[in-house]
C-alpha cells in the first residue's frame, strides 16, 4: 500500500497518468475505453457526494454519541407538537459539537409524524442575523405569516409590532392553537437585547397559558444562565441538553471512515467498492493515525474533520483517484500551518533584520515596548559590525520597511497613532514568538549567514 | 345603514316635550318626551320614555340598541345635561367573541339580546340617541322570522348576562310586548311624508308573520296575496311584491328586492337629512361619489338614488319624486339586474359587519371556488336582508374553507385564522375591489394599494362587507388553530406533568392566602370607596405576585357580578412587554378606551381623562407588572402612574409589581415615592412546607411522586431561590427521567427521589467540570499551562504569549507534537467562545489578555480526574 503510494508521489507526470489510466482499463476487464470517461465521471461523483457532506449539513448522517441528547429533546418537542406542553431548552455545547445537527434532525423527525406536520409552525431565528428585537420580531411575524392580518401596515413601529404578535400569541390556548417552534440560534447574542424583552415574552408565553410554544436556544457558552436577566431566568425552565463531543479517539476514527466512505446507491458499485476499501486501508495505516491524533488533539471538533478532509479530496484526481496518507499529511500540514511564520518567509531581508533587531530589544528589555529609534540603533550597530556583507540602508528606507512591517501587523503600536506624535518614537510591540522567529528563519530562502547568527544571538560579534 | 352615520353628523337639536317632573328622590327633573330636530328640516323626531331607541356607539353600522327608561336633566353634568337612562340590549356581535358559542346556535339575523348585566353603565347622554327604533320580544317558542323587509325591526328572544344566553323572563317579556304596541309611533312623524307610509296600529308581531308570508309570495313570483290587513302590513307587503323578482334571474334579482324594500323610507329620510348636510360633510368615503353609469340610467333603484341624493343636495328634491318609481321597473330587464350585481349595494354591504368575522385576501380568493355553495346558501338564508345572516353565511364559508385547506398542500393561506376582528385596511380594501364604481378619490387611491389579488377579483363574489369608517380597530391577529386537536394526557405522569406545569391555573393558590386577604382588602376598600390608592407589591421573581394580583382581580369581578362590590374595570400592563416605558400610555389608553394615539397623546387623553371627568364612570383597577422597566430619566411616567390615582375623580387604583422590596427608595425620586405611598407589600419567597403543599395541592389524588420527592425538591428549591416555577419545573423533568428510564408500559413509574436527584444535577450543576473533561488533549494542556502561567506570575490574568511559552513547554514535556502559534490561538478561541476563558474581544494576537472563568481549583479538578 504505502509502496504504491511512494510509487506514484514519485512517477507524479503525465506518463505515470496515462499508465494508471491504461492499467485501469485493463483491471476492469477490458470493457471499452470509455471506461476512462467513466472513471473521471465516477470521481466528479466522488468529489461531489463527499463535498455536500463536508460542507452542507446533511441530514443523512448519523448521529455520533449524541443518542441520548437527541431523545430528550425530540421527546420534549413532540410533546409541544403533540399535547401542546409549552416548553424552553437550550442546546449547549462548543463550536462544531452538532447543536444545529441535533436540533435539525429532530424537527426532521417530528415533521415525518404525520399528526405533527401540519399542525407545527417552525420559527428560526439567528441572533446574529436578529441583532435587536424589532427586527427579530418581524422576523417572527412573516415566518408566521401573520403579515397578511394587517396588509401593509404590519411592519410599523417596534411597539405596535411588540403588541401585535403578543396579541396573535396571547389569544390561542393550549389545545386548539397550532404549536410554534422557536429555534433561537446564537441565542446568548439574544440576551444582550434591550431589556431581553424578547426572551422575556418568549419565556413567558411558554410558561403560561397561551398559544403552546417551544423554544429552543442554541449556544456555545457555558455560562449561558448568568446572562439571563433574573425575571427571565425565573421564566426559562432550565432544562438544559449538553453537547460535549463526549467521543474518544477510536470514535473519532470511526467518524472519519464514515465521513469518506462511499455510501451503498453510488452509481458505479465496482468504483465505490475499491474507494471504501482504501478508506479503509487509510484508517489502518499508521501515519493517518498519527495524523488523525495529531488532529483529534488539536480539536474534538468535527467541522475541523471536515476541513481537513476536504483538503485532502481536493488532492484526487483522476491521475490520482485514491486519497492517500501523503494526501492527508499534507492537508494536516497546511491545517495546522502558522499563518504568521508564513508572512515572515516573505519579508525582505532588511525587515527581517529589523524583526531580530526587535527581538534582542525585546529579550534586553524583558518585553517592553520598543520604538523606531531603538530598533535603528540596534539595526546600526549590526550593520557596523558587519559592513561587509549587509549593505547599509537609509534611515528613511529602514522606515518604510518598518512601517510595512506595521501594516502587516507583525508589530503593533502601543496606542492610537496621533497625527502629531512623531513615528520615530511612538512605541511599538512586537506580535512574534522568539520560537516563531527563529522557526521562520531556519526555513527563510537564501538568508545571509550573518543575519542568522546575528539571530541567534545579540553578542554574536564577541 | 349608512346613514346612520351620515345622521350622527348633521347637526339636531335635542330638546324637552313637555312639562319637567321633578323626582325629589333624585334632585333632578324628568321628562317623559324628548325632540330630537333635525336642523334645516321640518321634521321632528319624538322620543318617549319606554321606546326602544338606537344610541350612539363607537360602530356606526351597528348602534347599541336600547330601552328609553327615563330622560332627565342633569346640572351636574357640564357638556350634556340631558341624560337619559337605558336598558340596554346586545347584539350577537356585541358579545365577546369567546362567548359567542355559547349561544349554541347561528343567531338570527337582526336578533338582539336583552342586556342583563347590572355592571353596564346605563346613564347616557340623552343626545347620543340616534333615533327609535322597533324591538320585537319574541317567546321562547317563536321562530324569529328571517324576512327582514324592514331592517329596523329587532328580534329579541333571549338575555345575555355577561356568562349565558337565557330565555326572557315572563315578566320581561310582557313588558316588552306592551312596549311594541306603542312604538312605531315615533316613526310616524318621519315617514308622515312618504307616501308609503305604513300605519302603525299594526303590531310588529303580526307584521313579522306577513313579511314571511310575503316573502313566500315573492319567492314564487305572484302578486301578493291582499289580505285585509291593516294598512301598514299591506303597504309592506306591496313593497316586497314590488321589489320581490319578477325575473327567472332569482339571485340577482334577488339582491336588488333586498335593497328596495327599505329603501323608500330611507331616501326619505336621508333626502331629508342630506338637505341639511353640510358641503364638509361629502367627504365621507360612502357619501360621495362619481356618477356612474348605472346611476345614469332611467330606471335607478332606489339604492343608488338614495346614495346620489346623499352626494347632490340639490338634487334632493328631484329624488324625494323619484322615490317610488324605480321599485316597479328596477327588475324587469336582465341588462339591469346585470348591472345592479355589479354594484354591490350599499346597505348589504354595509349589514355584514360583525366582528367575529375576518376575511383575509386568500380566504375572499378561496371563496371564489364556493361561490356557488355561497350562493346557495345565502339565498336560502336570505342573507340579503340581514346583516347578520350574510354575516353567519361568511362563517359557514369560513368553515368549509378551513376543510378546504385541510386537503389542500398549500396551506399556507390559512396560517391565519378569521379573529375577532376586521382589521381596518383589509376591509376596506375588500370594499374599494368589490365596487365597481368610480369611488371617491380617498378610495380610488385605497385601491391603488389593494393587491392585485383582491382586484382580479369579480366584484359579485366578495362578500358585503362594511368598512368602519373613523373608528380605529387594531386587528387582533392569532396564530392558527391546530387541525388536529392536541392529545389528552394518557398516563398519569403525563397527567402530573400537565398539572406541573406553570401555566396551569390551580383553583386556589396556596401558602399566599395572606397576602392575597390584604390585597382584595385594599382594592375592595377603594371600590366601595370610590377613591384610588396605589400598592407596591415586590417580592424576587416566582414567588406568585402577578398569579395572586391575577387571583384578587377574578375575585374582585366575580363579587362586583354578585353586586357585592361596584363594577370596575381592569387593566393589565407589563412593563416587559412594552418597548419603551412610555408606551405604557398607549396600551393603557388601547385597554381603556380602545383608542390609538402616539405616547404623547395618549399621555395628554389619559391626563384628561383622570383627572377631570366625571363621577359616571366606574372605578379603574391597573396592575403594572415590572414597575422597574418604567423608569425613566425624567421618571415622569411613573410620576404620572402614582399621580393620577391622588385626584379624587380618577377612580383608579394601581397595583404595582417589582422584585425589589427597596425600589421606591432605590431608583425613584421623592415625589414619585411620595405618591406612591406607603402601602408596600412584600412576597417572600416560598419556604420548604410551602412548596411542598403547593406540589401537593397540583398533584391532588394523582398518584405520581413519592411524598420523599416532593419533600426533597421541596427542600431543595426552598434552599437555593424559593421560585415555584423552578420547583414545578424540576418536578416536570422529573417525571420525563422517571418515563425515561422505567420503560416498560404499564408498570406505572412513581418519581422517586434519585429522579429528582438527577433533575436537579441537570439543571444546577455546573457543566464546566463536564466541558473541560471533554475537550480535547490540546485543550486541556492549555488549560494547564495557563494555571502554570498564574502560579509563575501570582497574577490571575496573562497575555496569550506567557501561557504560549508555558504550552509549548508543557507539550515538550508530554511529548507532544510542537503546536503552531495558529493552533494555539485557535484552541485558546474556543476556549474563548465557550467562556472557560474570558479573553479580550476581537483581538488575537500574542498581547491577547487571558483569564480563567472558573475557579482554578475546579481546572485542576477536572484535568485530575482523568
Amino acid at each position: 500500500m504505502t509502496q504504491r503510494h511512494f510509487q506514484r508521489r514519485r512517477l507524479h507526470s503525465k506518463s505515470w497518468c496515462l499508465f494508471v489510466g491504461f492499467q485501469f482499463v485493463e483491471m476492469s476487464s477490458r470493457k471499452l475505453k470509455s471506461n476512462n470517461l467513466k472513471h473521471s465521471e465516477c470521481l466528479s461523483q466522488v468529489q461531489r457526494i463527499l463535498r455536500e457532506r463536508f460542507c452542507h449539513q446533511s441530514l443523512h448522517s448519523n448521529l455520533f454519541g449524541v443518542q441520548v441528547q437527541y431523545k430528550h429533546l425530540i421527546e420534549l418537542l413532540k410533546r409541544t407538537a403533540i399535547y401542546g406542553e409549552s416548553n424552553s431548552v437550550l442546546i449547549i455545547g462548543p463550536r462544531g459539537s452538532g447543536k444545529t445537527m441535533l436540533i435539525n434532525h429532530a424537527l426532521k423527525e417530528l415533521m415525518e409524524v404525520e399528526e405533527v406536520s401540519e399542525n407545527v409552525l417552525q420559527v428560526h431565528l439567528n441572533g446574529l442575523l436578529q441583532i435587536n428585537d424589532n427586527i427579530a420580531l418581524k422576523e417572527i411575524t412573516r415566518q408566521l405569516n401573520l403579515e397578511n392580518v394587517v396588509g401593509d401596515k404590519v411592519f410599523g413601529s417596534f411597539a405596535e409590532n411588540l403588541s401585535f404578535l403578543l396579541e396573535a400569541l396571547k389569544k390561542g390556548d393550549r389545545t386548539s392553537s397550532c404549536p410554534v417552534i422557536f429555534i433561537l440560534d446564537e441565542f446568548d447574542l439574544f440576551a444582550h437585547h434591550k431589556n431581553q424583552t424578547l426572551l422575556y415574552n418568549l419565556f413567558d408565553i411558554s410558561q403560561s397559558a397561551q398559544t403552546p410554544v417551544a423554544v429552543v436556544g442554541l449556544t456555545c457558552r457555558l455560562d449561558i444562565l448568568e446572562l439571563l436577566e433574573k425575571r427571565v431566568k425565573s421564566r426559562f425552565s432550565h432544562r438544559q441538553i449538553h453537547l460535549m463531543n463526549s467521543f474518544g479517539f477510536p470514535q473519532y476514527l470511526k467518524i472519519f471512515k464514515e465521513q469518506l466512505s462511499l455510501p451503498a446507491e453510488f452509481p458505479d458499485k465496482l468504483f465505490a467498492e475499491k474507494w471504501n476499501e482504501n478508506v479503509q486501508c487509510l484508517s489502518e495505516d499508521r501515519s493517518v493515525r498519527e495524523v488523525l491524533q495529531k488532529h483529534f488533539n488539536v480539536s474534538k471538533n468535527l467541522r475541523s474533520l471536515h476541513m481537513l478532509l476536504m483538503l485532502a479530496l481536493n488532492r484526487v484526481t483522476s491521475s490520482h483517484p485514491f486519497m492517500t496518507a501523503a494526501d492527508l499529511m499534507e492537508a494536516n500540514q497546511l491545517c495546522s500551518m502558522d499563518s504568521k511564520a508564513n508572512i515572515v518567509h516573505g519579508l525582505s531581508v532588511l525587515e527581517i533584520c529589523l524583526i531580530i533587531a526587535m527581538k534582542h530589544l525585546n529579550d534586553i528589555y524583558e518585553e517592553e515596548p520598543f520604538n523606531f529609534q531603538m530598533v535603528y540603533n540596534e539595526f546600526q550597530k549590526f550593520v557596523q559590525r558587519k559592513a561587509h556583507s549587509v549593505y547599509n540602508f537609509e534611515k528613511p528606507v529602514v522606515m518604510k520597511a518598518f512601517e510595512h512591517l506595521q501594516q502587516l501587523e507583525l508589530i503593533r503600536p502601543m496606542e492610537r497613532t496621533s497625527v502629531n506624535a512623531q513615528r520615530e518614537y511612538q512605541l511599538m510591540k512586537l506580535l512574534l514568538d522568539n520560537t516563531q522567529i527563529m522557526n521562520a528563519l531556519q526555513k527563510y530562502p537564501n538568508c545571509p549567514t550573518d543575519v542568522r547568527q546575528w539571530a541567534t544571538s545579540s553578542l554574536s560579534w564577541l | 345603514m349608512a346613514y346612520y352615520s351620515t345622521r350622527m353628523k348633521s347637526r339636531q337639536t335635542y330638546s324637552w316635550v313637555g312639562r319637567p317632573l321633578l323626582d325629589p328622590k333624585l334632585h333632578h327633573q324628568t321628562y317623559r318626551e324628548m325632540s330630537v330636530k333635525v336642523e334645516g328640516c321640518s321634521t321632528e323626531l319624538h322620543i318617549h320614555v319606554g321606546q326602544f331607541v338606537l344610541v350612539e356607539g363607537n360602530d356606526d353600522e351597528n348602534p347599541y340598541v336600547a330601552k328609553l327608561v327615563e330622560l332627565f336633566e342633569d346640572g351636574s353634568e357640564p357638556r350634556s345635561r340631558k341624560r337619559a337612562r337605558v336598558q340596554w340590549f346586545i347584539r350577537f356581535c356585541e358579545v365577546p367573541v369567546c362567548k359567542q358559542h355559547l349561544l349554541g346556535r347561528k343567531p338570527a339575523a337582526q336578533e338582539i339580546f336583552w342586556y342583563d348585566y347590572p355592571a353596564c353603565d346605563s346613564n347616557i347622554n340623552a343626545e347620543t340617541i340616534i333615533g327609535p327604533v322597533q324591538v320585537v320580544a319574541l317567546a321562547p317558542d317563536e321562530v324569529i322570522p328571517t324576512d327582514l323587509k324592514n331592517e329596523k325591526t329587532l328580534f329579541v328572544k333571549l338575555s345575555w348576562n355577561e356568562k349565558k344566553f337565557s330565555p326572557l323572563s315572563p315578566e320581561l317579556f310582557a313588558q316588552l310586548e306592551k312596549l311594541q304596541e306603542g312604538s312605531p309611533r315615533c316613526q310616524k312623524s318621519v315617514e308622515a311624508k312618504t307616501k308609503n307610509i305604513e300605519s302603525p296600529s299594526c303590531t310588529t308581531a303580526e307584521r313579522a308573520v306577513k313579511r314571511v308570508e310575503s316573502r313566500h309570495s315573492s319567492s314564487k313570483s305572484r302578486p301578493a296575496p291582499t289580505h285585509p290587513v291593516t294598512p301598514r302590513a299591506r303597504k309592506r307587503l306591496e313593497l316586497s311584491s314590488l321589489g320581490s323578482p319578477r325575473t327567472p334571474n332569482t339571485r340577482i334579482s334577488r339582491q336588488t328586492s333586498w335593497a328596495s324594500p327599505d329603501s323608500p323610507r330611507r331616501t326619505k329620510r336621508k333626502a331629508a337629512l342630506s338637505e341639511i348636510t353640510s358641503p364638509s360633510k361629502r367627504s365621507q368615503p360612502d357619501g360621495l361619489q362619481t356618477p356612474s353609469p348605472a346611476r345614469k340610467a332611467p330606471e335607478k333603484t332606489g339604492e343608488i338614488q338614495r346614495r346620489s341624493c346623499a352626494k347632490d343636495d340639490k338634487k334632493v328634491s328631484a329624488e324625494r319624486h323619484m322615490t317610488l318609481r324605480p321599485r316597479v321597473p328596477a327588475l324587469k330587464t336582465t341588462v339591469l339586474s346585470e348591472e345592479r350585481r355589479l354594484t354591490p349595494t350599499r346597505g348589504g354591504r354595509r349589514s355584514s359587519m360583525v366582528p367575529s368575522v375576518i376575511l383575509i385576501p386568500e380566504n375572499i380568493r378561496k371563496r371564489e371556488a364556493e361561490e356557488p355553495e355561497a350562493q346557495d346558501e345565502a339565498v336560502s338564508s336570505r342573507h340579503h336582508t340581514s346583516r347578520k345572516s350574510s354575516l353567519l353565511t361568511l362563517n359557514q364559508i369560513k368553515q368549509q374553507l378551513r376543510f378546504l385547506g385541510k386537503s389542500e398542500s398549500d396551506s399556507e393561506d390559512e396560517e391565519f385564522l378569521p379573529a375577532a376582528e376586521i382589521p381596518d385596511s383589509s376591509s376596506e380594501e375588500e370594499e374599494d375591489s368589490t365596487s365597481p364604481l368610480p369611488r371617491t378619490p380617498s378610495g380610488a387611491s385605497r385601491n391603488l394599494r389593494s393587491s392585485t389579488k383582491l382586484s382580479l377579483q369579480t366584484p359579485s363574489k366578495t362578500p358585503k362587507k362594511t368598512p368602519k369608517p373613523r373608528t380605529p380597530h387594531h386587528a387582533t391577529p392569532r396564530i392558527r388553530s391546530r387541525n388536529l386537536a392536541a392529545q389528552e394526557p394518557a398516563s398519569v405522569l403525563e397527567e402530573a406533568r400537565l398539572r406541573l406545569h406553570v401555566s396551569a391555573v390551580p383553583e386556589s393558590l396556596p401558602c399566599r392566602e395572606q397576602e392575597f386577604q390584604d390585597i382584595y382588602n385594599f382594592v375592595e376598600s377603594k371600590l366601595l370607596d370610590q377613591t384610588g390608592g396605589c400598592m407596591y407589591i415586590s417580592g424576587v421573581p416566582g414567588t406568585g405576585k402577578t398569579a395572586t394580583v391575577h387571583e384578587v382581580i377574578r375575585g374582585l369581578q366575580q363579587a362586583a357580578q354578585a353586586n357585592d362590590v361596584p363594577p370596575f374595570q381592569y387593566i393589565e400592563v407589563n412593563g416587559m412587554k412594552l418597548t419603551e416605558p412610555h408606551q405604557v400610555y398607549v396600551q393603557i389608553l388601547q385597554k381603556l378606551t380602545g383608542q390609538k394615539a402616539t405616547a404623547i397623546h395618549a399621555a395628554e387623553l389619559l391626563a384628561k381623562r383622570f383627572r377631570t371627568q366625571g363621577s359616571s364612570q366606574e372605578t379603574t383597577v391597573l396592575l403594572v407588572d415590572e414597575l422597574d422597566l418604567l423608569w425613566t430619566q425624567k421618571q415622569d411616567v411613573m410620576y404620572n402612574l402614582f399621580d393620577w390615582p391622588t385626584h379624587k375623580e380618577a377612580r383608579l387604583v394601581v397595583l404595582t409589581i417589582a422584585n425589589t422590596m427597596d425600589l421606591p427608595e432605590r431608583i425613584m425620586m421623592n415625589r414619585v415615592s411620595s405618591r406612591l405611598g406607603l402601602t408596600r407589600m412584600s412576597f417572600q419567597p416560598y419556604t420548604h412546607s410551602q412548596l411542598q403543599q403547593i406540589l401537593g395541592s397540583r398533584l391532588k389524588h394523582l398518584r405520581a411522586f413519592e411524598d420523599d420527592a416532593i419533600q426533597f425538591v421541596a427542600r431543595k428549591v426552598a434552599a437555593l431561590s424559593g421560585d415555584a416555577r423552578r420547583c414545578l419545573d424540576i418536578c416536570r423533568r422529573a417525571t420525563d427521567i422517571c418515563e425515561f428510564s422505567c420503560q416498560k408500559p404499564g408498570s406505572p413509574g412513581l418519581v422517586t427521589v434519585a429522579h429528582l436527584l438527577e433533575a436537579v444535577d441537570e439543571m444546577f450543576s455546573s457543566s464546566y467540570i463536564t466541558a473541560i473533561k471533554n475537550s480535547s488533549v490540546l485543550e486541556q494542556s492549555f488549560l494547564r499551562a495557563i494555571l502554570a502561567e498564574f502560579r509563575r506570575s501570582g497574577l490571575e490574568e496573562a497575555t496569550f504569549q506567557q501561557v504560549y511559552s508555558q504550552h509549548v513547554a508543557l507539550c515538550r514535556m508530554e511529548g507532544l507534537p510542537y503546536p503552531t502559534m495558529t493552533e494555539t490561538m485557535a484552541v485558546c478561541c474556543q476556549l474563548g467562545s465557550c467562556r472557560l476563558l474570558l479573553v479580550e474581544p476581537s483581538r488575537n494576537d500574542l498581547l491577547l489578555r487571558v483569564r480563567l472563568n472558573v475557579s482554578q481549583d475546579a481546572v485542576l479538578y477536572a484535568l485530575k480526574e482523568e
